[in-house]
C-alpha cells in the first residue's frame, strides 16, 4: 500500500536533486531550469499528497497556482537566457563571471 | 463577487488596471510615449496611495482571509509607492545618453508594485506566494532591462536563477506547513501551531520559509546575488531594488513571523538573532575592499537588512514599530544615496561607477558633495542623523526584549560599518580632485535629493508622526 510517506520521501528526492542539480552543475543554464522545474514539481507532489491525505481542496488549488506560475517563469527565464545569449554567445555556468567583488 | 472585498484591494485594482491600459498605450503608441507613460504611472501610484486613505487602509479581512486591509499593510505600501515614484522619475534622464529608454519600464514597476501590495497585505500563504512571483517576476525583466548591455544581462540571469531557487525553498516550505498544520492561511497555521506545540514536520516548514523569505530581503546566509544583481542592473532599477522590494519582503516577513508563527517564537526567534548578526558582520566587512559605489552600496543594504532584523528578532510589538520606522527611514537615505550616485557622470555624461571618481567633488558640485555627506553620514548612524534614530529604535526594542548582547555587536558592528561610509566622505572631501563632472543634474532630482536631505536632517520633526503610525502598524498584527 502506497501511503503519505512515500509520496513525501519521492518529492523530497526530488527537491534534493533539483536544489544540487542547482549548485552542482558546472555546463549549462538551461540544466538550472529543468532543476527548477524540478524544484516545482516536488512542491506539487507534496501539496497533492497532503491535500488529498487531509481531505481538503485547499492544495490542489494551491498546485494550479503553482503551475501556471511555473510556466510564466520559466518564459521569462528562457527570454532572459536569450538576451543573454545575444550579448555573450554562450550559455555556460563558468562563464557568467562578468562582475566580481 | 463580494463588493466590500474588492473596495479593500482598490490600490492593487487601481495599479493592476492602470497598468494593463498604460500597457496598450506604450504597444500602440511606441517608446516615443516612454515620457507620458511614465508620468501617468506616477498618477496611478498617488492615486493608489490615495485610495489607503478610505477602507483599503483599515477595512480588515478580505475575501475570507486572503488579503488583509490594515493599517501595517498602509504603512508599507505608502514607502513602495514613493520609491516606486522616484525610481520612475529619474530613469528618463539615466537613460537619454545613448541608452534606450522603453515605455514598458514605468509598466513593469507598477506591476511589482501589485504585487509587493498583495506580498505586504496577505492573509494566506497563497496570496503570499502569488504577490512575491508578481514582484519577482517582473524583477527580473528589470534588472536585465539594458538589452544591449551584457553585465545587465547576467545580473538579469542571476537574479532569475537565485531568485527562483528561493522561491522553490520558499514554496516546500509552504507545503510542508500546510501537510502538517491543514491550513493556509496565517490563522489556520497559528491556531494550529498553538495548539499541541511545534512538531517536527512544522518546524521543517518553517525554517524553509525563513529561508526563502531570507533570500528575498538578502540577508546572510542567502544574500550572494545581490551585489551581482546591484552592480549590474541599470541604476535606477538599483534604486528600486535597493528600496521598495526590501521594504516588502520584510513587511512580508514580519507578518508571517508574527501573525503565523508567532507561537513559535523561540523557534525563530534563534534564527532571526543569527540572521541578524551574520546580515550585520558581513555587509559591514565585506563592503571594506569594494571599489564600485553600486556594489558598495548591495552590502550597505544587507547591513541594513540586519539592522531591521533586530527588531524583528525582539517579537514585541515594539519590535514590530521599530522595524517599520527603521524601514522608512532607510527608504528615504537609500533612495538619497541612489539621487547621489545618479549624478555621477563624465565629462562626456555617461555614467561613472567608481568611487575613486569621486575625488575630490566637493570642489566642482559643492550642493552634490554636501547632499552626499549627509547621506552617508545617516547610512553610518552618525547622529544628529536619521540614520542614528533608526538605529536606535531596534537596539531599544531588543534590549526592552532581554537580547542586550545582540544589540551591544550591533552597536559595535555598526562602528565597522561606519567606517566605509567615511572612506566615501574623506574621497569627495580630502582627495585631489580626479574627474570633470557634467555640469549639474536636472531640476527634478536636484529638487528631490534636497528633499531627502532635508527630511534625513530634520526627520527628528516628524518623529511623533512617525512614532503614531509605526506604533498603529504594529498593532494591526495580532
Amino acid at each position: 500500500m502506497i501511503g503519505l510517506q512515500h509520496y513525501l520521501v519521492v518529492s523530497t528526492i526530488l527537491f534534493v536533486m533539483g536544489v544540487l542539480g542547482i549548485f552542482i552543475n558546472r555546463k549549462n543554464i538551461i540544466i538550472i531550469l529543468m532543476a527548477i522545474e524540478l524544484i516545482l514539481l516536488s512542491v506539487n507532489i507534496n501539496l497533492v499528497a497532503f491535500s488529498v491525505y487531509l481531505g481538503d481542496l485547499v492544495g490542489q488549488v494551491f498546485s494550479m497556482f503553482v503551475l501556471t506560475v511555473a510556466a510564466g517563469e520559466a518564459a521569462i527565464g528562457l527570454a532572459i537566457l536569450v538576451i543573454y545569449f545575444r550579448s555573450r554567445g554562450t550559455i555556460a555556468v563558468d562563464d557568467a563571471n562578468r562582475m566580481k567583488g | 463577487m463580494d463588493m466590500a472585498s474588492l473596495l479593500m484591494t482598490a490600490p492593487e485594482l487601481v495599479l493592476s488596471v492602470s497598468g494593463l491600459a498604460l500597457l496598450m498605450v506604450a504597444a500602440y503608441a511606441g517608446d516615443g510615449s516612454a515620457r507620458l507613460v511614465g508620468w501617468l504611472s506616477i498618477a496611478a501610484l498617488a492615486v493608489a496611495g490615495w485610495t489607503l486613505c478610505g477602507t483599503p487602509g483599515h477595512g480588515g479581512e478580505a475575501f475570507d482571509g486572503l488579503y488583509r486591509a490594515d493599517a501595517f499593510g498602509a504603512f508599507a505600501k505608502v514607502l513602495i509607492y514613493l520609491a516606486a515614484a522616484v525610481s520612475i522619475l529619474v530613469a528618463p534622464r539615466f537613460f537619454a545618453t545613448g541608452r534606450e529608454i522603453r515605455a514598458e519600464y514605468a509598466i513593469l514597476i507598477l506591476f511589482a508594485c501589485v504585487g509587493m501590495g498583495l506580498m505586504v497585505s496577505a492573509g494566506d500563504m497563497l496570496t503570499l506566494y502569488v504577490g512575491l512571483e508578481l514582484n519577482s517576476l517582473a524583477s527580473y525583466v528589470l534588472a536585465s532591462f539594458m538589452r544591449q548591455d551584457s553585465r545587465s544581462a547576467e545580473a538579469g540571469l542571476k537574479y532569475f536563477v537565485l531568485g527562483a531557487l528561493a522561491s522553490g525553498i520558499l514554496l516546500y516550505g509552504i507545503s510542508l506547513l500546510y501537510g502538517f498544520t491543514g491550513s493556509t492561511s496565517y490563522a489556520g497555521i497559528a491556531t494550529a501551531m498553538s495548539e499541541d506545540g511545534l512538531s517536527n514536520g512544522e518546524l521543517f516548514g518553517l525554517v524553509f520559509v525563513l529561508a526563502g523569505l531570507a533570500f528575498k530581503i538578502s540577508a546572510v546566509p542567502f544574500h550572494m546575488w545581490t551585489p551581482d544583481v546591484y552592480e549590474g542592473s541599470p541604476t535606477p532599477v538599483t534604486a528600486f531594488f535597493a528600496s521598495a522590494p526590501k521594504v516588502a519582503a520584510m513587511g512580508l516577513t514580519v507578518r508571517v513571523a508574527m501573525e503565523a508563527m508567532g507561537s513559535a517564537l523561540d523557534s525563530w526567534q534563534q534564527i532571526v538573532i543569527f540572521v541578524a548578526l551574520a546580515s550585520i558582520l558581513f555587509g559591514a566587512v565585506a563592503a571594506i575592499g569594494q571599489t564600485n559605489i553600486k556594489r558598495l552600496m548591495a552590502y550597505s543594504s544587507i547591513n541594513n537588512v540586519g539592522f531591521a532584523l533586530v527588531g524583528l528578532a525582539a517579537g514585541t510589538a515594539e519590535g514590530v514599530a521599530a522595524v517599520m520606522s527603521y524601514l522608512a527611514i532607510y527608504v528615504v537615505m537609500t533612495i538619497g544615496s541612489f539621487l547621489c550616485i545618479m549624478q555621477m557622470r563624465d565629462a562626456d555624461g555617461r555614467p561613472v561607477e567608481e568611487i575613486a571618481s569621486l575625488a575630490g567633488l566637493s570642489q566642482s558640485r559643492k550642493g552634490l558633495a554636501a547632499a552626499f555627506a549627509i547621506f552617508m553620514f545617516s547610512l553610518a548612524g552618525i547622529p544628529p542623523m536619521m540614520g542614528f534614530w533608526a538605529k536606535f529604535l531596534v537596539f531599544d526594542a531588543a534590549v526592552g526584549a532581554g537580547l542586550t548582547g545582540l544589540a551591544a555587536f550591533g552597536i559595535a558592528m555598526s562602528v565597522i560599518g561606519a567606517f566605509y561610509y567615511l572612506k566615501i566622505i574623506k574621497t569627495i572631501y580630502f582627495d585631489e580632485p580626479a574627474a570633470v563632472y557634467a555640469p549639474a543634474g536636472s531640476r527634478i532630482e536636484n529638487a528631490l535629493m534636497a528633499v531627502a536631505a532635508a527630511v534625513i536632517v530634520l526627520g527628528y520633526l516628524l518623529n511623533p508622526f512617525l512614532d503614531k503610525v509605526s506604533t498603529a502598524a504594529a498593532a494591526a498584527l495580532h
